[in-house]
């Protein structure tokens, strides 16, 4: 069964007609070819796949495009503004947050979920806070400190 | 993984919704569990309602002795709520753990003990406050008691045209705990045990130790009777056969069954 | 430890922000399933659901009938013309049983790919999969090695008398009478569990024939796209020349991607049939029994020591599970871990066997440390056995039997380059507070919790591998590397590499080279890596050899292209080339900064070749294969400190230090978080990690939620140091680093848990230590 859904992806309205078991994910890399947003797993575990769904961190591998139709869906590719990174991505570049760069994504988005119901969080609860997002490559100490120090960017501006 | 095909519709109305529920379709809460287990093909469900426009179905507030959480309501709404932390904390410090915060913002309440997966923590939450759950269809409404709403496997009392539309949490749970243990943070519990101290006695219930779950009557019935906390956690995993597997064995979740039950009555003490 | 600054440009010793990063923080890196090419179909396997098996018949009617699925292809029909290789001792006293790319007559693992269905998309290819049906006749199954070795057991392989592949076996003539002679015998069984790589990007591939040019171009998550090219061309026969590989963007390795696989294979040839680009992707769950797993070693240990607790002799016998076919280097692995079994120990007199088995599982081949592991966690544990049974401290015996001179010549034929453990471990104790830990102890104690601490003290062998090695071991192919760096007339550089990064940030380390030796800015270097159409033949990413081989390549390319602007310098400023010296940014006249011509001006005029020195071609470019004459021998010490709940046998790690010793450091950043990503899969294996099958053959741990990859909230942070022992086996004097935290980890955290135990008279644990471990091991002792 198909059916024609409009998402609003990153600030601009996008109207398709979709097979109704697709999933989000698949949504926004096969038919918007915002490929930022990666599938890590089979089991909601891994957290790649991470995005906003109307201004929460939600699991894109876990809803079906459809249940998206109507929403504003913000991804990685919508972290930069005219050119300048978003503290976020900033962040994980200085303090060496990301090695192979595919979980990054997914990370990214999850820890700015994270900030928002956390601003203040301390580098336990930062840890707490990200247990639903995989990394193989970096031992998650630069990532913690990536998120420490955005927040704290955000809180300055 | 992908899921099978399927038919998707989104409910208007609690009617449409129980039209759909009564014709066969599958009901589509947070998705947090079901759209998992479709991808890898261990659900298949032809037809899905989603009930995620149903605003009716979202929200917190009291109703006499009781909390009225619409079914609809996340993990992180119920683990946030002050209503619910004050006067029935172990449904919110049950809801502040499950899954991850990505999934705590999509899943509900309704979805998860509609579920009723055998390691879930808020059925066992809500059978150890003595809560309960409102459930409709076309037929009309009715309520089912915590402990009779959990079946087996997978598996509850609802009967197939029914839908949960609220859950019911007595307001007098305050003193009242969750303690869990899992390998990752992330992780299903292991073991989870609930414990409310309330007027009319303590309840303890634990999940993961058999396929809905269990009150720990062997527990409570110390407690109840004015036995120490050593004697009642001597007990607690009285009645309990849980399976060997890679979290562990029978034996070693029995023995975490006395020791999170010391933790949760401990804390629910001091509340 | 005290962060060196960091900065967004520099040479050689900087920590400089990576020029990798910002394609990924904006979505913008291309990943293999990112790729789309015009008609691409999508392929995917159809595998076999039992351990063990004779396929009967396999019925694609239904499938073909669907709309939108392409083709089914199963062994009878997929253009191939043999099985997948091994590059372990082919032709060598190895059985090496046939593999076909899809099964022939028999499955012989979970998961093993019988049939491939092609369809329009993604989604209508899973539900082909489905509808595919094999009749399977099953077999008897043996998943674990010992017993597959011993006398009856089911035969993996019909046409082999037994399920062996192949013994190694290393004993020095002297080993008997020392053993003999030793007045202490210490033994110890240790079994390294098998587990998986994961990465998070799993693999996949796009094969792209074109029927009318013969060419075929395969785009795939792989470490070592050379290898790849090679392989497909003769598996696929045609021509190597007609293959290119094109390697983009990877979302890890661990060892996964070292290898090449039946679906590269397939997507070439299923392309060649349906005449449109093949695309394959993983799934998770396919990826826990379709990619190759590591270790699955079990080891039985006999030292013997003298009272001093010095060691005398060294036996180890011990069972590799190979799985069910040898992979790329499979029966390789486990020679790393004889050539490092007696670790940064002088131990002269050793008997090693170690045989390795077939069994009904999926290969295992290079995780992470590949072999070296099994050898480092081995010894480490039995140095705490030995001080345990001889009442002496972990790091007076460790003292007592360093390798303090060297070059060292090991009784398994290697030769450290160089090495100073006793400072190394020293400074960890330092900065471990190892001599206050029983006040620390005694803490725990009184809360009713055991406290515990362990080392490891490690050395490995890097820098794979100076090719007349890998030759004597059989290995059919070589160790060297190659680098091109070609100036442009712009004075900007492109800096060729044979070596195949994954996340370890080539781009950015080799730029930092590339400015330090030829003065091109760093951010004027442009680094390409890993397709084959661009590049000399390249050996690829493994070993922690990139930097120490491949590295080297590019350094030797450096000084002969600023050799070569020295002669045209000389030639442009009319002097000689013994009058000029290199400023590091220019060559000049001695002592006169006003007659120098920089590498910028000298590349630009080695391009307009408007006047050149005789016997000079124009332009500045040179290309290096370098051979390593030797590896490299990177050490150091680990600590680690915890805390186990008795109630519920929880282990909290409190304290991790380490001190790292990889020679000379390009960059400290990076290596700072190989060290911290490295440190975190060893603790993956010891305290989480293990890749699980039934007896029957079924995989027990198929998705990430029984396979526990450890989240940020499961792990500590780390506390990292370093001493500096250059290599003089090089000119940069670097070692390697990309695996010594997994090879260092295991044994500390493990190391440290029997520690605290040990006042119950536990004095080892098996990995993975989870709680219900713990707790049974105390329960027991208690009782």
């Amino acid at each position: 069964m198909s059916q024609t859904i409009t998402v609003t992806v990153n600030g601009t309205a996008h109207t398709a007609e979709v097979e109704q078991r697709q999933l989000l994910v698949h949504f926004l890399r096969e038919t918007l070819n915002l490929t930022g947003t990666h599938v890590g797993c089979d089991t909601s575990t891994c957290g790649c796949c991470t995005v906003h769904l109307n201004g929460e961190a939600i699991l894109s591998c876990s809803l079906l495009a459809v249940q998206a139709d109507g929403c504003a869906v913000r991804t990685v590719e919508g972290l930069q503004q005219d050119g300048v990174l978003h503290p976020i991505q900033q962040a994980f570049h200085e303090n060496h947050g990301l090695q192979c760069g595919f979980c990054t994504p997914g990370m990214m988005m999850a820890a700015l979920g994270v900030i928002e119901q956390h601003p203040d969080a301390s580098d336990e609860e930062v840890r707490e806070a990200l247990e639903g997002n995989l990394c193989r490559c970096t031992g998650y100490q630069n990532i913690v400190a990536a998120v420490r120090s955005a927040a704290d960017e955000m809180a300055r501006s | 993984m992908i899921p099978s095909a399927l038919s998707y519709t989104k409910a208007g109305t609690l009617d449409e919704a129980l039209a759909a529920v009564a014709a066969g379709a599958r009901p589509l809460a947070g998705g947090q569990s079901l759209v998992p287990m479709m991808r890898l093909r261990l659900a298949a469900p032809e037809g899905l309602v989603d009930l995620g426009g149903l605003a009716e179905l979202v929200g917190i507030c009291e109703d006499g002795d009781e909390l009225a959480v619409g079914a609809m309501t996340t993990h992180r709404s119920v683990a946030a709520d002050p209503q619910i932390l004050a006067s029935c904390h172990v449904v919110a410090q049950a809801a502040s753990g499950v899954g991850s915060l990505v999934i705590r913002n999509r899943g509900t309440i309704g979805g998860s003990l509609g579920h009723a997966d055998p390691h879930a923590d808020l059925p066992a939450a809500l059978l150890a406050a003595g809560g309960a759950v409102i459930v409709r269809s076309s037929r009309g409404e009715r309520r089912i008691e915590a402990d009779d709403l959990v079946t087996s496997y997978l598996t509850t009392s609802l009967a197939s045209d029914e839908l949960i539309t609220q859950v019911r949490l007595p307001k007098g749970a305050a003193r009242s705990a969750y303690a869990k243990f899992h390998r990752r943070a992330i992780d299903w519990s292991i073991v989870g045990v609930g414990v409310t101290i309330g007027s009319a006695g303590t309840r303890v219930a634990v999940t993961g130790v058999g396929d809905r779950p269990l009150r720990a009557t062997g527990f409570e019935d110390v407690i109840n009777a004015g036995g120490s906390l050593d004697e009642a956690v001597a007990q607690a995993g009285t009645g309990m056969s849980p399976l060997d597997d890679l979290d562990g064995s029978a034996e070693y979740k029995l023995h975490l069954v006395g020791v999170l039950a010391r933790q949760a009555y401990t804390e629910a003490s001091g509340r | 430890m005290a962060t060196v600054e960091r900065v967004t440009s520099g040479g050689i010793g900087d920590s400089v922000l990576r020029k990798e990063d910002r394609k990924f923080v904006t979505g913008e890196g291309r990943y293999v399933d990112d790729l789309k090419l015009p008609g691409m179909l999508h392929g995917a396997f159809v595998r076999s659901s039992f351990g063990h098996a004779r396929i009967v018949s396999i019925d694609a009617s239904a499938a073909l009938a669907m709309p939108g699925v392409h083709a089914v292809l199963t062994h009878a029909t997929l253009p191939v013309v043999t099985g997948v290789l091994s590059a372990s001792n082919p032709g060598g006293d190895v059985r090496h049983p046939e593999q076909a790319v899809l099964a022939k007559e028999f499955a012989r693992y979970v998961g093993e790919p019988v049939a491939m269905v092609i369809a329009d998309d993604r989604y209508l290819a899973s539900d082909a999969v489905n509808a595919v049906h094999v009749e399977y006749e099953p077999l008897p199954v043996v998943v674990d090695a010992e017993q597959a070795l011993a006398p009856g057991a089911p035969l993996v392989h019909a046409e082999y008398d037994s399920n062996l592949c192949k013994t190694l076996e290393s004993i020095t003539d002297g080993f008997d009478a020392a053993l003999a002679k030793a007045p202490r015998k210490v033994t110890l069984r240790v079994h390294n569990q098998r587990v998986t790589p994961m990465p998070m990007e799993t693999r996949g591939c796009i094969g792209d024939w074109s029927n009318s040019t013969g060419e075929v171009t395969l785009y795939t998550s792989t470490q070592v796209a050379h290898f790849v090219r090679t392989f497909i061309s003769i598996v696929c026969g045609t021509s190597e020349a007609k293959v290119r590989v094109v390697t983009p963007d990877v979302g890890g390795g661990f060892g996964a991607k070292l290898n090449t696989y039946r679906e590269e294979f397939a997507v070439c040839a299923a392309s060649k049939v349906v005449g449109r680009p093949v695309k394959w992707i993983e799934d998770r769950t396919e990826n826990a029994v379709a990619t190759i797993h590591g270790r699955d070693q079990t080891q039985y240990y006999e030292a013997g020591v003298a009272e001093n607790g010095r060691i005398l002799a060294l036996k180890l016998d011990a069972i590799q599970n190979n799985g069910a076919y040898n992979q790329l280097l499979t029966p390789s692995i486990s020679h790393l871990t004889l050539f490092m079994v007696p670790g940064c120990y002088d131990i002269q007199d050793v008997s090693i066997t170690i045989r390795q088995a077939f069994t009904n599982t999926t290969p295992t081949d290079a995780y992470r440390g590949a072999g070296r592991p099994e050898a480092t966690h081995g010894i480490e544990r039995l140095l705490d056995a030995i001080a345990d049974e001889l009442g002496l401290d972990p790091v007076e015996v460790r003292r007592t039997n360093f390798i303090t001179e060297f070059p060292y010549a090991s009784a398994t034929g290697l030769s450290y380059d160089s090495g100073d453990y006793a400072a190394t471990m020293d400074v960890a104790l330092g900065h471990a507070d190892y001599a206050g830990f029983e006040a620390r102890r005694a803490e725990s104690k009184q809360n009713g919790r055991y406290r515990g601490i362990g080392l490891s003290t490690y050395v490995e062998v890097c820098g794979l591998a100076p090719s007349a090695v890998t030759a004597a071991l059989g290995i059919g192919a070589p160790g060297w590397e190659h680098s091109t760096v070609r100036l442009h007339p712009t004075g900007k550089a492109t800096v060729i590499t044979g070596t195949s990064p994954h996340g370890q940030g080539h781009a950015t380390s080799w730029s930092q080279i590339a400015q330090t030796e030829l003065g091109i800015p760093f951010e004027d270097v442009e680094v390409i890596h890993g397709d084959t159409a661009f590049q000399p033949y390249g050996l690829g990413t493994y070993g922690s050899r990139s930097l120490a081989v491949g590295g080297i390549a590019l350094y030797r390319s450096l000084g002969k292209v600023r050799e070569k602007a020295r002669e045209l310098a000389a030639h442009l400023l009319e002097c000689s080339v013994d009058d000029l010296e290199w400023t590091g940014t220019s060559w000049q006249v001695k002592g006169s900064p006003d007659r120098a011509k920089t590498i910028q001006e000298l590349a630009y005029a080695g391009w307009t070749a408007a006047t050149l020195p005789e016997g000079i071609e124009p332009v500045l470019e040179a290309t290096t294969f370098h051979d390593p004459p030797n590896f490299t021998f990177p050490f150091g010490t680990h600590i680690c400190e915890v805390e186990i709940d008795p109630t519920t046998g929880r282990i909290e790690i409190l304290q991790y230090t380490a001190v790292d010793d990889c020679g000379n450091v390009i960059n400290p950043m990076i290596v700072d978080g190989q060290v911290h990503g490295g440190i975190i899969q060893g603790l993956g294996q010891a305290l989480f990690e293990e890749t699980v099958y039934a007896d029957d053959g079924q995989m027990r741990t198929p998705t990430l939620v029984e396979y526990l990859v450890p989240s940020a909230a499961d792990v500590p942070p780390m506390s990292l140091h370093r001493t500096t022992t250059p290599s003089p086996s090089n000119p940069l004097g670097v070692k390697g680093i990309g695996e010594a935290g997994t090879i260092a980890a295991s044994a500390a955290i493990v190391n440290a848990a029997v520690d605290a135990l040990s006042v119950l008279g536990i004095r080892h644990i098996e990995m993975p230590m989870q709680p219900a471990r713990i707790w049974k091991l105390i329960e027991e002792a208690k009782s």
